[in-house]
């Protein structure tokens, strides 16, 4: 960023200097010469290292959506890779059936490796990462000792002969050159997905769960198709890897080649393809050149994990994003253009969406967090909420956003009720917003940020996705360009392209606003959105909430900058303790007796 | 064949449920569930064995040897793999973090001690059959344990220390209590415990290095079933796992075994993910 992005801050667009394609394509020419051209330069010995990388790939482009997107920490790995081995040597082999072609038994044994990625998969989606991290360590335990014990088909310690490819595949530069092509797919593939929606889902999945929910996110539905994507990847290198091999035991699928799968997607950083393809590079070169460690290699690896996790977290994809070294303009302003605002969410309020609570009733244990409130908030009206710490205005917005079942009491929204305790399905009811503390993924640019609001207007499916059909490339586009637009109308244009953790606090504030104006919503809920910002700061917020709720949006609003209140509101509830205290105009809660000794003060 | 489940099936639980109170010991103070555990496991079995059969030291020094190695290895994996990453412990780098240590610790023993199993020595020299001293010891030295634990977290001042730290950590900072010193104790205890389920089990898993990954799962079923933290629930939850393995053993045979715990983990898990005996936590928004 120059210096001159504080002038450039009113500019609706990004400054040009942003071309991260470029050196993204630099780097991929580069990479396919010297992967095509290894056997020209180089013995029989390297390219059977470059054919092992290019397998490894097939599996770790997969698990990398799973680990570097998705944030879990699937470390048993090895388990399907064993599953898509054995399931392709079983097959040719014609243990259990007439033996099929390689060609047929590859893709059984991507299936298997889809059934088991989402069994192993599932605990993940209900609990906490250890959980899940020991059931694919338990995981990998059990196939292992199963293909020791089941001798009739494995064949057991002494194992089955690996499939043999058809010619022109049987010789080492015919297999070198087909694994190097499906590594090439698989890389296009799983990039396709980090790029949709879903790979951005993945990542606000991973770093800011509640407010994915609150877009309208559903945990489950992303993480299941990701789980059969990387177990049919991680099966079909383990045909591969099988060919490799003239015969197949047990011993080959040693835990080290799990910890091998998962640290190069950690030296290489989360959220990137590029980072994990030059960190499983750098692995398997790296006991090559240090021969005389073999031995070591499980503590070497080891040690590695450790490093990187206290040293640099951010991996190698961080050492390469030249783009965010530059310094950003220390003295930025946020300047919205709200009158751009209207042709973005246009007046279309046929059905008259008005928010009702009636008589909700939360209880924490013994302790009644909101005891019996009532209130109203009609289209077009900023409503405002107030009171003491403690009196239960954030815990009425969980409420309404379906964190927290009430125990009693209706909420009804438009026509029909609310239902309790469904967070994801707010976002498609046309309910957007924002948190006390700003729940924004960091590691990704402001305008993907900015885009994960859009998520319930994506329709183009896991597939489409994956094979980058136009559908989704469209409506890729369409997000983007609204992304934009919104970005200008809270006045943060010119920071678009910027990695999202380099801002300042009072601009996360705005982006999370833009995120909610994504879906154009009918009802918006803003939490404390002036805390941490400066007056002038405040004034520009509150122009911009008037002029969302001039275009037909509800706002119902939580804050302690009274003033702010009371110049923007139209009605306003003062909560104390959970119960209403008081509600009405803002000058009748301003002469309010018992408002003004139990929150405003004398 | 009743009879030979039950005291194989009691003495295997024993084990695991020792381990899941590694587990919940380093959980409690530290919110931090760490794959060192089934290591300690593994190494009270290793360092008995080389303390009492390769050395020849006396039985009960070679124990308390074993002990004291362990504890090392505790305060060790509080300084190099806990402390480091508690600050942001919401990113879970602390399963990388203990999973590097455990995995560092599991190669140096591959390599210095070999990667054959090697026998343990026999103790006591009591009974045979199903009164083998390898099936009952690990249940005693579970019971005693148990008892032990529960000595300290009730009647010694730091014991309840201990408790008010697992139960509020800031509270009891605030109270003035040493909290950092209290998690490198809790740390060092936990490892006692690791320490003493090896050891205890060592005639029955014999010493040998790949046993920890093997403990480090079986010993985290019992935390699942009973609840993160709960030590009555891992004893129980143990039990109950040494006696469905063992049973699945005998009547089905090894491979289906395994496959039966691992069904039976990934179950429980979906459909009561706070433990058998565990109370659900509300979510924090």
């Amino acid at each position: 960023m120059s210096t001159h992005a504080a002038a450039n801050s009113t500019q609706p667009s990004a400054p040009a200097q942003y071309q991260p394609a470029r050196s993204q394509l630099l780097w991929l020419v580069a990479a396919v010469v010297i992967a095509v051209g290894l056997p020209y330069v180089s013995n029989d010995y390297w390219v059977s290292i470059g054919t092992r990388a290019a397998i490894y790939w097939v599996l770790i482009s997969g698990l990398n959506l799973v680990v570097g997107f998705a944030g879990q920490l699937a470390i048993g790995y090895v388990a399907l890779l064993t599953i898509g081995a054995y399931t392709t040597s079983v097959l040719t082999a014609g243990k259990i059936f007439d033996p099929i072609s390689v060609w047929l038994a590859l893709p059984v044994a991507a299936v298997m490796g889809a059934i088991f990625g989402v069994i192993v998969g599932l605990p993940a989606l209900r609990l906490r990462t250890f959980y899940f991290a020991m059931t694919t360590l338990g995981f990998a335990t059990i196939v292992t000792q199963i293909a020791l014990a089941w001798q009739s088909v494995t064949g057991g310690g002494i194992g089955i002969p690996g499939p043999e490819m058809p010619a022109p595949f049987d010789d080492n530069l015919g297999f070198y050159y087909l694994c190097l092509a499906l590594a090439a797919a698989c890389t296009w593939l799983t990039a396709n997905i980090a790029r949709s929606r879903f790979g951005s889902g993945l990542v606000a999945v991973r770093d800011a769960e509640v407010a994915a929910e609150a877009c309208g996110i559903s945990k489950s539905s992303l993480l299941i198709p990701v789980f059969i994507l990387a177990g049919a990847l991680a099966a079909f290198s383990g045909g591969l890897f099988a060919g490799l091999q003239t015969y197949v035991t047990p011993d080959a699928f040693t835990f080290e080649l799990s910890l091998l799968f998962f640290i190069s997607i950690l030296i290489g950083g989360r959220g990137s393809i590029y980072g994990p393809m030059i960190g499983t590079i750098i692995l398997v070169i790296l006991p090559e050149i240090a021969a005389p460690l073999a031995a070591w290699s499980t503590f070497l690896y080891a040690f590695l994990l450790l490093v990187i996790v206290l040293a640099m977290p951010g991996g190698i994809a961080v050492l390469l994003d030249f783009n965010n070294r530059r310094p950003l303009a220390k003295h930025r302003t946020i300047a919205p253009q709200t009158a751009m605002l209207a042709d973005l969410n246009p007046h279309n309020r046929s059905h008259n969406s008005s928010l009702e609570l009636t008589g909700i009733v939360l209880t924490f244990g013994s302790v009644r967090a909101i005891d019996g409130v009532t209130l109203s908030v009609k289209p077009g009206k900023i409503h405002g909420l107030i009171g003491p710490n403690g009196s239960g205005k954030t815990t009425t917005l969980n409420v309404i956003s379906g964190y927290y079942s009430p125990n009693q009491g209706t909420m009804t929204f438009g026509q029909t009720a609310l239902p309790a305790g469904r967070p994801h399905l707010r976002a498609s009811r046309g309910i957007a917003r924002t948190f006390q503390t700003p729940r924004i993924v960091g590691e990704i640019s402001v305008l993907e940020n900015v885009m994960i609001g859009g998520a319930t207007k994506g329709k183009a499916s896991f597939l489409e996705a994956l094979l980058a059909m136009p559908k989704e490339k469209v409506e890729r586009n369409a997000l983007k360009q609204r992304a934009l637009a919104l970005l200008a109308v809270v006045g943060l244009g010119s920071l678009a392209h910027v990695r999202t953790d380099r801002l300042q606090h009072s601009e996360l504030r705005f982006i999370e606003i833009a995120r909610a104006l994504m879906i154009a919503p009918d009802f918006l809920m803003l939490d404390e959105p002036a805390a941490g910002l400066s007056g002038d700061e405040i004034n520009k917020l509150g122009v911009l909430i008037q002029a969302i709720s001039a275009c037909g949006t509800g706002v119902l609003l939580v804050e302690h900058h009274v003033d702010l209140i009371f110049a923007i509101c139209d009605d306003v509830t003062v909560l104390n303790l959970g119960k209403i205290l008081a509600a009405g105009t803002p000058d009748e809660i301003r002469a309010h007796k018992e408002v003004v000794n139990a929150y405003l003060g004398g | 064949m009743f009879a030979s489940i039950l005291a194989a099936g009691l003495a295997a639980g024993a084990i695991y449920a020792l381990v899941g109170i590694t587990y919940n010991t380093m959980y409690s103070t530290s919110r931090v569930m760490s794959f060192t555990a089934g290591q300690l496991g593994m190494l009270g079995g290793v360092f008995g064995s080389y303390f009492i059969l390769k050395l020849g030291l006396p039985i009960i020094v070679g124990f308390l040897a074993t002990l004291v190695c362990c504890a090392i290895i505790g305060f060790i994996t509080e300084i190099v793999a806990v402390r480091p990453v508690l600050k942001s412990l919401d990113q879970h780098l602390y399963v990388l973090s203990t999973l590097a240590l455990a995995l560092m610790i599991q190669q140096v023993t591959a390599i210095e001690w070999g990667t054959e199993p090697r026998p343990f020595p026999k103790l006591v020299g009591w009974g045979e059959g199903v009164w083998d001293e390898k099936f009952w010891i690990p249940v005693v030295a579970c019971a005693l344990t148990i008892i032990g634990l529960e000595f300290l977290y009730r009647r010694t001042l730091v014991g309840r220390a201990f408790v008010a730290v697992a139960e509020d950590n800031f509270a009891a900072q605030a109270l003035g209590l040493p909290e950092r010193g209290l998690r490198v104790a809790s740390y060092m205890l936990a490892a006692v415990v690791g320490g003493i389920a090896g050891f205890s089990g060592g005639e029955l898993l014999l010493a040998f290095f790949a046993n920890g990954a093997l403990l480090n799962f079986y010993g985290f079923v019992p935390v699942a079933l009973g609840g993160l933290g709960n030590n009555r629930g891992a004893v129980i939850g143990g039990l109950i796992l040494g006696l469905f393995q063992q049973a699945a053993n005998f009547l089905v045979g090894g491979i289906f075994a395994s496959v039966a715990v691992f069904t039976l983990f990934i179950v429980v898990l979906l459909a009561a993910p706070q433990g058998l005996f565990g109370s659900a936590v509300a979510r924090r928004v």
